[in-house]
């Protein structure tokens, strides 16, 4: 996976490449508007990370222009600009998703594995999710593990759902409030987790292999047992 | 020294606007006053030379009936004795003989300009009626009469030469009096107005120079000048208010974060002198993060809290459900008051919208249930309510904790206020400092009341609407 890193404060670029290479991607960087751009032109990325304030260009800009010559990569801006408005004209010049500075390199991580992997397959129309013996009925909106019936309130089978899409990868507690409802703040109380747990309780308390893992300092994954 | 003084509050007297206009204005009533004056006059003497026709004419009727009755002597006599009539009479006759000597009538000599061709001609007569014998325009008609004798009929014409004089008169009396009274208004209406800027521009130069309290001179009886002294009033209350709340955000940034940061920094600097083994390390690091993480906490609700009291986003307002709101915020803390022993009820009159901004409405709403999971005991009930209310729209929260003293209730709303000195609870104390932005910023009042036992807190939106899907 080559990924272009387009980020003019050095260092920061040094722990984000470094952290990415550790990861097991390939890490391109430009320290500037027009080598990013340069660079987003001329050479194939599966995604790319980009700054908002760059010298010689914003990154708004290079998004804007390499989305009008036909190019999909997927982009996540990281921004020190983190106002709702900020994050609103980052995604509609053709952003794929937002983070705001100072971020956790866990979190980035997962925002990145979700843009990578919803590069790879575009959301078809499915009907049906199936993560081991966890089947979700798009339809219908019901749930069943090995058969058996599971009951889920509207934001349980949200989560569930969010979850399953993005089976095996680590998603965050703030991937979650951002998708699933749409807040765009921290809340000061661990709300997630208590959502979560509610969750866990009704897919995993009575079956033997739980699916739903929380992935300690990052958030949680939901996976199919080996 | 004063002299001086007064002269350079003529000139800015003379230089003003106000002065000007009332220039312009007496320049156009005076160019009005001399046109009525002007056609008065015209009318007038139109009909005064028709009267005077009219008159010759009757004479001259009267006169014809006596010669043909009583033939030239009749015609002297009847001359005569109109010309020894009353001297206030303006009749005027001569009957002359073929060479113009007079004889009888009461002008002494055939005019010159009144020979040859009968004709109406207008000369200059000097009357033997008056006292002062004046030279007066006069108008007469001229006959040849057979027998080769001439006869003139005439008036003179006083009534139009003192008419005009007249109306000369009450045009230049009435010019200099109207430029008198314009100027002299003009000069009062300017200093008057003049006087009232000034009491702006002074306050102005003041405020400049730095003393923020200071506010427009207001007379009170509610005119243009008092509108305008009231509106920059609110203008620099508003201003001041900015001013003092960012005041305030430095310090509390500066005393808040600082502690937290020095926190941060001493652990760090502990960890690298005493810890010599990666697990310590790693402990100290964990901690760090979390520290930091805290700190980015606080950093940001005191981003949104100033974004907030800005009031930038105002602008960009749009009608927020404030009932999915406030369920969707209820349904996200659902789960966390039961965890804790709580109840958490919600009764929401469905489709109740506001004008606002949803992510710091969804915020504050959020905030609110945080604090009232947070500091009610376990067992205890909180009740969210969004009901309609006359115009307006009121989104409320009572729990059954501890409340808030009346006296402390005022100072919950300031930033990192945090009536738990132990501060055992989590949080900066920001959360309702935040709601309090957000009230402001969408014209909200936040009242909280004793719900004995227990807080009330209410947001009463001034104005709602009714969502298009309820």
């Amino acid at each position: 996976m080559r990924i272009l890193v387009i980020e003019d404060d050095t260092q920061a670029a040094q722990y984000l490449t470094k952290g990415l290479r550790e990861s097991g991607f390939v890490v391109d960087h430009a320290p500037d508007g027009p080598q990013g751009l340069f660079l987003a032109t001329s050479e194939t990325y599966d995604a790319m990370i980009v700054d908002r304030m760059l010298p010689g260009m914003d990154g708004l800009l290079i998004v804007e222009t390499i989305r009008r010559n036909g190019n999909h990569t997927p982009v996540l801006f990281l921004s020190a600009m983190g106002q709702v408005d900020d994050r609103v004209r980052g995604l509609r010049a053709g952003g794929d998703d937002y983070l705001t500075k100072p971020y956790a390199f866990t979190e980035l991580l997962a925002r990145l594995e979700a843009l990578l992997r919803r590069g790879s397959a575009p959301a078809a129309a499915q009907t049906e999710l199936q993560i081991g013996d966890l089947k979700m009925d798009l339809l219908s909106r019901s749930v069943t593990r090995s058969g058996r019936k599971i009951d889920l309130q509207q934001r349980e089978f949200q989560i569930l759902e969010y979850l399953m899409r993005h089976s095996g990868q680590v998603v965050t507690r703030t991937m979650l409030l951002e998708n699933v409802w749409n807040y765009h703040f921290d809340p000061q109380t661990n709300v997630i987790d208590v959502h979560i747990s509610r969750l866990r309780q009704k897919i995993d308390r009575d079956f033997d292999t739980p699916l739903l893992q929380t992935v300690r300092g990052a958030g949680y994954c939901l996976r199919a047992p080996d | 020294m004063a002299r001086d003084i007064a002269s350079v509050h003529l000139i800015r007297v003379l230089r003003s606007s106000t002065f000007r206009y009332a220039i312009i204005y007496m320049l156009v009533f005076g160019v009005s006053v001399a046109g009525v004056l002007g056609f008065v006059y015209w009318q007038t003497v139109r009909v005064i030379a028709s009267q005077t026709d009219d008159t010759i004419q009757a004479e001259i009727t009267g006169l014809a009936e006596q010669y043909r009755q009583f033939g030239l002597l009749g015609l002297v006599r009847i001359i005569r004795e109109r010309s020894q009539a009353a001297p206030g009479r303006r009749g005027l006759y001569l009957l002359s003989d073929r060479n113009y000597n007079r004889i009888e009538g009461n002008l002494s000599s055939w005019p010159p300009i009144a020979r040859g061709e009968p004709n109406t001609v207008d000369f200059l007569v000097a009357t033997d009626t008056g006292d002062e014998a004046k030279p007066q325009v006069a108008r007469a008609r001229t006959f040849a009469l057979p027998g080769g004798f001439y006869l003139l009929v005439g008036r003179d014409m006083t009534e139009r030469t003192d008419f005009t004089k007249l109306m000369t008169d009450a045009l230049i009396g009435g010019l200099i009096l109207t430029s008198l009274l314009g100027i002299a208004g003009g000069v009062l209406m300017s200093r008057s107005l003049l006087a009232r800027i000034e009491g702006i521009n002074r306050t102005t130069e003041g405020i400049l120079q730095g003393d923020m309290a200071r506010r427009m001179p207001v007379r009170g009886n509610r005119d243009e000048f008092d509108r305008l002294a009231t509106s920059l009033n609110a203008m620099l209350d508003q201003i001041d208010g900015l001013m003092t709340g960012m005041r305030g955000v430095a310090d509390n940034i500066a005393h808040d974060l600082r502690s937290p940061i020095s926190r941060l920094r001493s652990r760090l600097e502990f960890t690298l002198m005493s810890e010599t083994d990666a697990d310590g390390y790693r402990r100290a690091m964990e901690d760090a993060i979390r520290e930091a993480d805290g700190i980015l906490a606080t950093f940001n609700a005191l981003l949104e809290i100033a974004l907030a009291e800005a009031g930038a986003v105002r602008d960009r307002f749009s009608p927020i459900d404030l009932s999915a709101l406030a369920a969707d915020a209820g349904e996200l803390y659902g789960p966390v008051a039961e965890e804790k022993g709580q109840s958490l009820t919600t009764e929401i009159e469905p489709g109740v919208t506001v004008p606002g901004n949803s992510h710091l409405l969804a915020q504050a709403a959020a905030n609110l249930l945080d604090n009232a999971i947070k500091y009610t005991p376990e067992g205890g009930r909180i009740l969210l309510r969004v009901q309609r209310d006359g115009d307006g729209a009121v989104l409320s929260i009572r729990d059954s904790g501890p409340g808030i003293p009346e006296e402390a209730r005022g100072r919950v709303l300031d930033r990192f206020v945090r009536l738990d000195v132990s501060r055992s609870a989590p949080g900066a104390g920001l959360g309702l400092s935040l709601v309090s932005a957000v009230a402001r910023l969408h014209k909200a009042t936040l009242t909280l009341t004793d719900a004995a036992p227990g807080l009330h807190i209410s947001l009463r939106f001034p104005q709602a609407g009714v969502s298009p899907a309820a």
